[in-house]
């Protein structure tokens, strides 16, 4: 394979963890950063920053400048149209909230539908919720088959004429589970239904092009796409954006504000109020310089063999059920270990310095779907090996001989 | 290091609780109910009392999943507090939780209590953990303080 992990770019992977090679198996809650991304931080605040679209001085108008190639680089890296179409956010879970706010709650009411899938984060369910309490809408469950994937025409089933919108996830966080989000696009548009995509997985893993996929917003976040907190993206069609009210309210948003009335700037400026992310911004282009600058489909063919290495290693344990079998999932392995709760095997597994999330994973219906309180998921990410796969399956080991 | 503080953390008397609980499972006629859930990890617990007069524990059962820790400290829980009187179990209970966070100078215990204790103290090195401990224990706090009237399921803090 010509693609080799990057793991030196990785300052942190360096340093042991409780006394062992760290093993970061976890890049699916957030990923480890690139040393490229953090001096470029450091760089631009060091040299040329200040506040952004204000004051005619010259560090304003060079970090100005700076916030803008950002948003050109995101708009290009998921190939939108404009990059006007692309909005800074806090993160994926503001992104979603600003979908909720400012374009559905305005065109939904009472027994309205919106149609969702049993595999979504909380993040991409309670802004839909907040729809049920205050608007009185009907949340309308799209059902996971056995081996994690939804099938295409139970989505179709769940539209209905009152449907307002379809959220779903591009990549599940827990099942790997890729959509088939062009053909759900196209079955919603056939029934003129808008489509909103959480990317927070899907960004990192997949080739995303926005116009191929037709999707009328596209949620993710920075932190997991090897770039900084703090920062999300929100693209969301101009046709749609054009129309929609803004979300929060203050500096930077606005046209005109006199006493008695008020205008708003034109997006993306309106759904940006008070100071943006500068910093962050300029971290968040790093990250994609630095992502874009590998060959994509290596990459996650790397990741995918982790993943098939892995798979094939806890095949072997009787006491391990995995979750989440889809032909068509990305690089995350999430198992129930029976007879041994999801925490005190990452509390073991971290005693060997491998990084591994237990819990629900902000997915209480799925894991209530699969009839399971917690499992344990190791999610892989550019900069892992064999050897970390390796380190996973001692841990498990060991924490078999620990508590059983 | 590492490893003496796991092998500190599962050690025998831990694991044989958290294997076989005591005193696990619905009690009838109970008085006092309250249910405890950590949306950590999604674990839940409810524990059941019988208070005779309000002064004794006469009857003390607990139901629930969670991890070896949890259910451990639950069924530790319950096998101390069995018989007891409600200010003892109280003394217990504030013991227990300076105990598990690490905190020195636990007071007003006496030693074969103390000494019972403190195989869950081995939890205060891992500080993600302390909550799978606590848990019951806050329940069953909210449950003398009448929980079987409150809806509102027992937190970990």
């Amino acid at each position: 394979m010509s693609f080799v992990p990057p793991k030196d770019d990785f300052p942190i992977l360096a340093r042991p963890v409780n006394g062992k090679m760290l093993a970061y198996l976890d890049s699916a809650a957030s990923a480890q950063k690139p040393r490229v991304v953090l001096d470029a931080m450091t760089e631009f605040a060091t040299t040329e920053y200040a506040n952004v679209h204000r004051g005619v001085h010259r560090l304003a108008a060079v970090a100005t400048e700076r916030y803008e190639e950002a948003r050109l680089a995101v708009a290009r890296f998921i190939n939108a149209k404009h990059s006007d179409e692309i909005i800074f956010t806090k993160g994926g879970t503001e992104s979603l909230n600003l979908v909720s706010y400012a374009f559905l709650s305005p065109r939904i009411s009472a027994g309205d539908e919106i149609v969702l899938t049993k595999m979504e984060h909380h993040s991409n369910i309670v802004p839909w919720h907040f729809m049920r309490e205050r608007k009185r809408a009907v949340l309308k469950w799209v059902d996971v088959r056995e081996d994690g994937s939804i099938n295409p025409s139970s989505v179709a089933a769940a539209i209905t004429p009152k449907t307002k919108l379809v959220a779903i996830t591009h990549m599940s966080n827990v099942l790997g589970t890729v959509n088939p989000i062009k053909e759900i696009v196209a079955i919603a548009h056939a029934k003129n239904v808008p489509v909103v995509v959480d990317g927070a997985q899907g960004a990192v893993h997949e080739i995303v092009d926005v116009q191929d996929l037709d999707a009328d917003f596209y949620a993710f976040t920075g932190h997991k796409l090897y770039g900084p907190t703090g920062i999300g993206v929100l693209y969301g069609k101009r046709a749609h954006l054009k129309t929609m009210r803004p979300f929060n309210g203050g500096g930077e948003m606005i046209a005109e504000v006199a006493e008695d009335k008020i205008s708003y700037a034109e997006p993306p400026a309106r759904f940006e109020a008070g100071t943006p992310p500068i910093i962050e911004a300029v971290g968040l282009a790093a990250a994609i310089k630095y992502l874009s600058g590998f060959d994509r489909a290596a990459v996650k063919a790397h990741e995918q063999d982790l993943y098939e290495y892995a798979r094939a290693a806890v095949g072997h344990f009787r006491w391990v059920r995995v979750i989440g079998e889809a032909p068509h999932k990305g690089a995350i392995l999430s198992f129930e270990t029976l007879g041994m709760h999801a925490h005190d095997v990452a509390t073991i597994l971290d005693g060997e310095g491998v990084a591994c999330r237990a819990g629900h994973h902000c997915a209480q219906v799925l894991m209530e779907r699969f009839g399971v309180a917690s499992t344990t998921r190791a999610s892989f990410g550019l900069y892992n090996t064999r050897d970390d796969v390796d380190a996973l399956i001692t841990g498990l080991e060991k924490a078999r001989s620990i508590l059983c | 290091m590492i490893d003496d503080s796991l092998r500190e953390l599962y050690q025998d008397v831990i694991l044989d609780h958290s294997r076989h609980p005591r005193h696990f499972g619905p009690l009838e006629h109970a008085t006092h109910n309250a249910h405890g859930y950590n949306p950590l990890c999604g674990d839940r617990i409810t524990v059941h009392l019988v208070l005779d007069g309000e002064e004794h524990i006469t009857g003390i059962k607990f139901e629930g999943k969670g991890c070896a820790i949890s259910q451990a400290s639950a069924s530790l829980m319950t096998d101390m507090l069995a018989g007891r009187t409600v200010a003892e179990a109280e003394k217990l209970m504030d013991g227990f939780l300076h105990l598990v966070k690490g905190e020195e100078g636990v007071t007003g215990l006496t030693e074969d209590d103390l000494e019972t204790l403190q195989v869950m103290a081995g939890v205060s090195a891992f500080p993600m953990r302390v909550k799978c401990a606590t848990l019951a224990w806050h329940t069953m706090k909210s449950a003398l303080e009448g929980g079987s009237r409150s809806n509102e399921p027992a937190k970990t803090e």
